[in-house]
């Protein structure tokens, strides 16, 4: 399915955001928003494995190279929407508050919560993947040829 | 037999307490926090994870400050750790075509599109001790260049058009996983490169050596090594669609290998393939080689008795905790063992003395 006729596009992408964001920064955004809603959990933050998979020689049968560690939790607020996250790392209140701004983004308070929050963050990991980037294509070779053997 | 015994419990705690305050040292010195760990011996983090199976580099971090450095005794941690785990499910196959390199050399196209990018490298360093390291000193810079973000397509997919390259056969969506079944034999190629990705570094590197001077020799060129982050993805249950659930720092090598045919397969390149948790280079060209030698017989080639091409040998002996755990078991008390075995030495010498009498 490409991503413009995707109807879960969207969601894939905020959710993707939020499990790849570090725990301390996403705490410090999400305090900062102050839109912490009523919620109740479906289920409480919890810790577990996913076995991560490969391919042999990159497009061949699939292997399992070794597991991360995820926590996942899900949530319900007053109005009825559910939010579930699946997170990595083991910080149960980053699962706690990615649940609840997967419930929220599906409520009116979307726009605040994607300009509070989302954007922000987003912000975040983009500098950090240009800087790598970078840093990377600053240690790129350029090959020049001294001399040619003639014989 | 074994005889149950009692004792030695205060020994013990003592013992233990003893390891507590060496592991600490000298207190006048700056305890290490597992946060400068994490970020200032991250190549020691990257061997945990990827030998302990577990991608959490603090916990690998903090397996290392509690093991005091001793990387086996912290895989061992990390091993004991993840059986505790639930497990929520199996990714998506990670995408290594999209991976965000930080490092993307290849020994065979000096050309190749998105170029040769060198990363932060070991190679080309004089292999001198930096005696500045040893004095506090200012935070280094890395240089940058702004660059359009480019496609690095994989090296080996240029001699897949040329129908040069041996194909990858396609194989079941669910890989067999030797974390939930006994390893049995033959092995599957699933089941070589998870033994493979875990397997100690020191053994692989070591069997892949051999294969370089000559036990089962199959000249690899490492036609692709990259290193860099790719998204994990995975089915939610909950949702019916995959997201990404985190992001992992892999690193990837392919070989290409002359092959000049055999009674099966035309003449044409053929692959072994690596692949690790962490920054891992050494170690994912050495699964590279092993995964290449012990193809021979899905590639028709003669089983040279080579050790590298033994798949029972490789794969019973690749894995450092079984081996470390069997190792070190025989330090621990064998009292009635051992008084058995005295016995009957000193039967055997009272009978080859009385043979020796009677002879005189």
């Amino acid at each position: 399915m490409t991503k413009e006729n995707d109807p879960n596009a969207a969601r894939k992408t905020w959710m993707s955001l939020l499990a790849k964001s570090d725990a301390g920064v996403l705490s410090q955004i999400w305090d900062k928003a102050d839109i912490a809603p009523d919620f109740r959990f479906l289920r409480a933050p919890e810790i577990g494995g996913v076995m991560v998979r490969g391919r042999a020689g990159a497009v061949g049968a699939a292997f399992n190279l070794g597991e991360m560690t995820v926590t996942r939790c899900s949530v319900t607020l007053n109005s009825g929407a559910v939010g579930h996250a699946y997170v990595q790392g083991r910080d149960k209140k980053k699962a706690e508050v990615a649940a609840q701004i997967d419930a929220l983004m599906q409520t009116d308070l979307a726009a605040q919560v994607e300009a509070a929050v989302l954007a922000p963050l987003r912000k975040i990991a983009e500098t950090a993947k240009q800087t790598r980037a970078a840093k990377a294509a600053a240690t790129k070779v350029d090959f020049f040829t001294m001399v040619r053997g003639e014989d | 037999m074994y005889v149950a015994v009692k004792g030695g419990e205060k020994a013990i705690d003592n013992a233990h307490a003893w390891l507590a305050e060496e592991r600490r040292g000298d207190t006048s010195v700056a305890e290490l926090s597992v946060a400068q760990i994490r970020e200032q011996l991250a190549l020691a983090v990257n061997r945990v994870m990827a030998e302990g199976s577990l991608y959490d580099p603090d916990l690998a971090a903090l397996a290392i400050k509690q093991s005091r450095g001793d990387l086996i005794e912290a895989i061992f941690l990390i091993r004991a750790y993840r059986t505790t785990l639930p497990r929520f499910g199996g990714s998506e196959p990670v995408d290594t075509e999209k991976m965000a390199c930080d490092r993307r050399v290849s020994a065979t196209f000096k050309d190749a599109p998105g170029g040769q990018v060198l990363g932060p490298t070991f190679d080309y360093t004089h292999r001198l001790l930096d005696f500045k390291l040893a004095a506090d000193g200012e935070a280094p810079q890395a240089p940058m260049t702004d660059a359009p973000p480019a496609e690095t397509p994989h090296i080996m997919s240029f001699l897949d058009r040329e129908n040069l390259i041996q194909d990858e056969p396609a194989g079941p969506k669910v890989p067999d996983d030797l974390t939930r079944a006994p390893l049995e034999l033959p092995a599957s190629r699933a089941l070589r490169l998870q033994a493979l990705t875990r397997g100690d570094e020191g053994f692989i590197l070591g069997m892949a050596y051999s294969t370089q001077r000559g036990y089962a020799r199959n000249h690899a060129f490492v036609a692709e090594l990259r290193i860099g982050a790719v998204p994990v993805e995975m089915d939610i249950p909950e949702l019916g669609f995959a997201v990404d659930i985190g992001e992992v720092t892999l690193t990837e090598c392919e070989t290409v290998n002359q092959f000049q045919g055999s009674k099966t397969e035309p003449p044409q390149f053929t692959r072994g393939y690596g692949l690790v948790f962490g920054m891992t280079e050494r170690k994912a060209i050495s699964m590279a080689l092993v995964d290449r030698a012990l193809r021979w017989k899905e590639l028709g080639e003669d089983n040279v008795g080579a050790p590298a091409q033994d798949e029972e040998f490789v794969l019973y002996h690749a894995d450092n905790i079984q081996a470390t755990g069997f190792l070190e078991h025989i330090k621990l008390p064998h009292y009635v063992d051992f008084q058995s075995e005295l016995e009957l030495i000193r039967k055997l010498r009272r009978e080859a003395q009385a043979v020796q009498e009677a002879a005189e």
